[in-house]
């Protein structure tokens, strides 16, 4: 495969894995840049954690997509996936697929429970709380859970948290 | 196999085959060749390592489902401008390992031993933070399962049975209990993967310093880089789950 000229001496300070690139992916203008971006992401995602967002899986929407940009950014620039072969994002977008099918399904099961427990047996017979949202990773605060804290929070005594345990 | 290099230099030791770099191996056809599988390699092991912590966090969004109130409580009690100053440190310990990287390329041996040194500094400062922000948790009792103490209400408040059932009953913490386990579960991770960067870093560095690294072959160290950014990139996910949701 390899041609005469790829071992000439003269080649010889000619990186292994870089010739056929564009001189862009290597540019520490480039890192700069990015490292700029990263921490500007980093200082915006603790602010609009100050801020609330009508909801909490708002703020983790928000939380979530501002570090999927940051890995997003680490990932093309400082892994050279921007300008390596493709075959190394491949891979690298695979498991990040496979991740995705791992937490689909989890949380496909999850989020379609209806609560069996001898516990829950009394919720289940109020029509309103059957939990059928099926987001995954949105799951903290939604519909079934997320009265009961905040009326045994409220009440605070021993009666009201008797009643939030059949919850 | 050309057969032309070998009239150009002779036989040098080892495998190289093509009397050219004594880092090349026979079974391999360039240079090149030799650096992408490594790479491709390398890939394979970091796709790995997204699904160990992937597992992790399936886990412990399952576990905030689960106790919503007690993990939001429970973020409370760590301290955001730390997890903050860590993930600054990282961000630019990744970029100085970038620029080691470049420099390898490039062949500026003392810039590429300076900037392996500067991340190995950020690392140790990183690790510096944590053991400041886990000895806090010690002393307060903000610990894993059922070493957990600090509230005056502990586990035995807790009914028997599932611990399904338990979300929304004073005093008792198994929320409070699972939430620490995967943060140190999680964290203690990701600090085990630093310490491991910390040896390869200067494992490089000082094969850096003896001038083992040029443009023909910087494969280590670009490799390392890999392992070091995907180290970061962990964190960046860690940082808002553990430290900003509330």
């Amino acid at each position: 495969m390899s041609t005469h000229n790829e071992h000439t001496p003269t080649h010889a300070a000619v990186p292994a894995g870089a010739h056929h690139e564009h001189d862009i992916s290597h540019d520490p203008g480039l890192y700069l840049r990015t490292l700029i971006a990263l921490l500007i992401l980093t200082v915006i995602t603790v602010a609009a954690a100050g801020v609330h967002f009508g909801s909490g899986t708002a703020n983790v929407v928000i939380a979530l997509t501002i570090a999927t940009i940051k890995a997003s950014l680490v990932a093309l620039f400082f892994m050279h996936l921007a300008h390596d072969k493709p075959v190394n994002a491949i891979i690298g977008v695979g498991g990040f697929i496979f991740l995705g099918l791992f937490m689909l399904f989890t949380f496909l099961d999850v989020g379609s429970r209806v609560p069996l427990l001898p516990n829950n047996m009394p919720a289940m017979a109020q029509p309103t709380p059957t939990p059928t949202t099926l987001n995954p990773l949105l799951t903290p605060p939604p519909a079934p859970l997320a009265p009961a804290p905040s009326a045994t929070g409220a009440a605070g005594g021993a009666a009201a948290g008797a009643e939030g345990e059949h919850k | 196999m050309s057969t032309t290099s070998i009239d150009l230099q002779p036989h040098g030791g080892g495998h190289g085959h093509e009397g050219q770099d004594p880092h090349f191996q026979h079974h391999f056809t360039t240079m090149e060749q030799q650096f992408d599988t490594s790479k491709i390699g390398m890939w394979l092991f970091l796709a790995t390592e997204i699904l160990l912590f992937g597992g992790l966090f399936v886990g412990f969004g399952l576990m905030q489902g689960r106790y919503p109130r007690e993990f939001v409580e429970a973020h409370t009690y760590l301290q955001r401008s730390l997890g903050a100053l860590n993930t600054i440190v990282l961000l630019v310990s990744s970029w100085t390992m970038v620029m080691a990287v470049h420099s390898a390329r490039t062949n500026q041996r003392k810039k590429t031993v300076m900037f392996l040194a500067f991340t190995i500094v950020c690392a140790c400062i990183f690790l510096g933070v944590k053991y400041f922000e886990y000895s806090a948790k010690f002393e307060e009792g903000l610990l894993p399962a059922k070493y957990y103490w600090h509230k005056e209400n502990s586990i035995p408040a807790c009914p028997a049975g599932p611990a399904t059932a338990t979300p929304t009953i004073p005093g008792c913490t198994h929320g409070y209990a699972t939430f620490f386990a995967f943060y140190f579960m999680m964290t203690g991770l990701h600090g085990i993967h630093i310490v491991v960067g910390i040896a390869l870093l200067t494992w490089i560095m000082l094969r850096a310093n003896k001038g083992e690294f040029s443009g023909a072959y910087y494969t280590p160290v670009d490799l390392v880089g890999l392992y070091w950014h995907i180290v970061d990139m962990i964190w960046i996910y860690l940082f808002p789950l553990y430290y900003l949701i509330s």
